[in-house]
């Protein structure tokens, strides 16, 4: 019981992690056209985003690798569930990918601007769509006894799974907009830091919105009023994002974009707590559902994950934020040069 | 074309597009890792120069690499969930610990290399680089642990209706894997080789920034040379290896269709799998196959017809290949060997540096038909004897993988040309010219 109950909190986590991590890239990545007013503007949003997104990205492949190792059987039925949602998903994440790593290697402004647009769709996808997926997950889809789901694209964009599309949307586009408040200065500071602080007030009402979405569409508030204390976690959430507003009234926006930090990790956790123990909800019948202990790897394997997880996720933790603070300057009319980067 | 069609032919585009990217940032890293020690150790510029601009080449191909290598990690669970549930415990933990070890340390340290070149002590710098190396062959060592375990599948038990983990220690130390990584790891090493060969050349030819380029030329060569000839010895010892775990597989290779003490080798044949024979055979060389497979000449070798006939693999595919990836891997040796002799006039060379720049794309054409004897010739089992690749796949709707497939190809197709657009690009421009000021580049 213990292992399972271990590997789901540590999945909710990695999940969130990554949504904290590349939520920032992906919010400033569909903001970039309304932020930039000129080509050097969209260079220093390039190179905000330019050392840290591929370091991001990778809590994705570990958080699906963790579902894979962890929970084969929901990994298995998960993915193939939400077969188109997916591969949307991915190809949307290719073409951000390879924007990045293209966007400035031919110097001709039609090129910039193909990649521009891959950059703003790449981002702008996976966002939403994370959102709806998650939303979905919150609530259950209708899955048979036999994992097979029953179901299109079109049944993930019900009024639930919209609605967390578009708090995932607003959640890293305040990120995005807060971490290049954080990275820049001057007039392309003034507009993120504005368009920060318009965002927060959507935000603020879509989170209102979507906890009581929550309430009315779906069952995670059982587990909290089993375990009142459990609350805490989106007390803070919310607490969090009262302290975004509050930092950014007084200017100070590494703590500003902290607390959007702990804002998402709060949203996520919220809902992953009030899944438990279900990984997947069955919609249909809550006995299809596939749950922490009737779809994890053997307690073996279990056991050797978490000997890997625990030595090496904290060495991986310890040298990205080396690495942030290897660059945690503001970007400098200097670092937009030909010769560095991708 | 039913399901299992499509995701198989999307599988296969997904990583034969993904392995045309994948092995020269493997060998890359090495070569631009010892160019720029070299330069933290002389204070040569050059060398500086040469592992920024070979640095430039390795990015692109990085950024497709990596791309292109989530979409295979999550394919498994949306086309292949069968199998992903029934084999997840041993090969979910696999991808989970490459990614955990190796995939973080590269992604980070060459996002600090690539960035860093002013904000970092040159022996900093130089130290990001050996870790991109380092953590590149370790991501390669992890996958071909799992993909070695879908070979030879050791260290497990059946139970609760899937396979489970039962000795981790034998699942990641096998022999048979550790065989297959220095397989993959030799050829992709080459392949690094004979591009930065065939780029220098390319500039050679043509005069240009001759020091440079014999500079470059000459690290390539002495790497390829001994990875051409250790990937000849190891190659024959996988290859014995194969035909113990194999059988079928090996009978595949060999197109050997009845079971036979001395069995011999034929240069070239055609295969017939339908009448299980070969319509024409050329070049015997006796008793060559028990030799080299059991290294004794009066072995018996099985054959084909040994094996019930939905249990064998695709002939002609397997065999073609795998003829292929041999004849490559011998002119590779010729190739490297001439070149040794050669090293102290290149310049005066035009012969030989044509023969090398035109060589370029032949260690790719050897690494993916290397792939395609591994997976081809592992079927019908997508698990040798423990599970049908037609067990495998996922309940899905034909129509929504048909789409994928087709979207596949295209973007792939699209990622293919703009990658190698800008490869020829920054391989064309040459580097960039000498530094005039300490520290600061033109």
């Amino acid at each position: 019981m213990m292992l399972p109950t271990i590997w789901f909190v540590l999945w909710g986590v990695l999940w969130a992690v990554y949504f904290m991590l590349d939520g920032f890239d992906l919010g400033l990545g569909t903001l970039m056209p309304f932020l930039a007013k000129d080509d050097a503007d969209r260079r220093v949003i390039y190179r905000a985003m330019g050392p840290f997104w591929d370091g991001n990205e990778v809590w994705l492949i570990t958080a699906g690798g963790v579902t894979f190792a962890a929970f084969p059987t929901t990994y298995a039925v998960m993915f193939s569930g939400l077969y188109s949602a997916l591969m949307l998903i991915l190809f949307a994440l290719i073409l951000r990918g390879v924007s990045m790593a293209f966007r400035n290697e031919v110097d001709d402004p039609r090129w910039r601007r193909l990649w521009d647009k891959g950059l703003v769709l790449g981002s702008f996808l996976p966002a939403l769509l994370f959102g709806v997926a998650f939303a979905n997950l919150f609530k259950g889809i209708p899955i048979d006894a036999e994992g097979i789901f029953q179901g299109n694209l079109l049944t993930l964009l019900n009024p639930y799974g919209l609605a967390g599309g578009i708090l995932f949307v607003l959640l890293f586009l305040l990120h995005g907009s807060l971490w290049l408040a954080v990275k820049t200065h001057g007039d392309l500071h003034r507009r993120a830091a504005h368009l920060a602080a318009k965002t927060w007030t959507w935000l603020l009402v879509m989170v209102v919105l979507f906890l009581l979405a929550t309430k009315r569409w779906t069952t995670l508030f059982d587990n909290y009023a089993a375990q009142p204390v459990l609350l805490l976690i989106p007390v803070v959430a919310v607490a969090a994002l009262v302290m975004v507003r509050a930092f950014i009234k007084r200017a100070k926006w590494w703590q500003a974009w902290f607390a959007s930090c702990l804002t998402i990790v709060g949203i996520t956790l919220f809902g992953v707590v009030g899944l438990f123990p279900d990984l997947l909800k069955s919609s249909l019948n809550p006995a299809y559902s596939l749950t922490a202990f009737n779809s994890s790897s053997s307690p073996l394997t279990l056991k050797i994950m978490l000997g890997v997880a625990l030595t090496f996720v904290p060495l991986v933790i310890a040298y990205q934020v080396w690495v942030h603070f290897l660059f945690k300057d503001k970007v400098q009319p200097e670092d937009i040069t030909p010769e560095e980067g991708y | 074309m039913d399901v299992l069609m499509l995701s198989r032919l999307q599988f296969a585009a997904a990583t034969f597009f993904h392995f045309l990217f994948v092995p020269l940032t493997l060998g890359l890293s090495i070569l631009i890792a010892i160019m720029e020690t070299i330069y933290v150790r002389t204070g040569d510029e050059d060398y500086r120069r040469m592992a920024k601009f070979w640095g430039k080449i390795f990015l692109v191909n990085f950024a497709v690499g990596v791309v292109t290598g989530i979409t295979l990690e999550f394919q498994f669970g949306t086309n292949w969930s069968r199998y992903s549930r029934y084999v997840g415990d041993i090969f979910g933990s696999l991808l989970a610990i490459e990614a955990t070890l190796a995939f973080f340390l590269e992604s980070t340290f060459l996002a600090v290399w690539a960035f860093g070149w002013n904000r970092l002590s040159p022996r900093l710098h130089c130290a990001c680089i050996w870790l991109v190396a380092f953590a590149s062959s370790l991501s390669a060592l992890w996958i071909i642990i799992a993909n070695a375990w879908m070979q030879h599948p050791v260290g497990f038990v059946l139970k609760n209706g899937r396979a489970e983990m039962h000795d981790f220690m034998a699942v990641v130390t096998q022999p048979f894997a550790l065989q297959q990584f220095f397989h993959t790891v030799s050829g992709a090493y080459i392949l690094a080789g004979f591009v930065v060969m065939g780029i220098s050349a390319y500039h050679l030819l043509r005069r240009q920034n001759t020091v440079f380029f014999t500079k470059s030329f000459r690290l390539a060569l002495g790497f390829a040379l001994i990875f051409s000839v250790a990937e000849v010895v190891q190659g024959h010892i996988h290859g014995a290896e194969v035909a113990k775990i194999q059988p079928a597989k090996l009978a595949a290779m060999e197109s050997l269709w009845d079971t036979q003490a001395g069995a011999p080798m034929w240069l070239l044949l055609i295969p017939d799998q339908e009448r299980e024979r070969n319509l024409v055979e050329f070049g015997r060389i006796p008793n060559a196959l028990s030799m080299l497979a059991y290294h004794s000449p009066q072995a018996v070798v099985k054959g084909l017809k040994d094996f019930p006939a939905p249990d064998r693999p695709p002939v002609a595919l397997t065999f073609i290949s795998f003829r292929l990836m041999v004849g490559l891997g011998f002119l590779f040796v010729l190739l490297t060997v001439v070149g040794w002799f050669k090293r102290r006039h290149l310049e005066s060379s035009p012969g030989y540096l044509k023969v090398m720049l035109y060589a370029m794309p032949l260690p790719y054409l050897a690494l993916e038909a290397g792939w395609m004897v591994t997976e081809v010739g592992r079927q019908p089992w997508i698990v040798y004897g423990l599970m049908r690749t037609a067990d495998a796949v996922s309940p899905i709707a034909a129509s929504q993988v048909g789409v994928t497939l087709a979207g596949f190809i295209l973007v792939y197709s699209l990622l293919g040309a703009v990658a190698f657009y800008l490869i020829a690009k920054f391989a064309r421009q040459g580097p960039a010219p000498a530094v005039t000021h300490p520290g600061e580049v033109v």
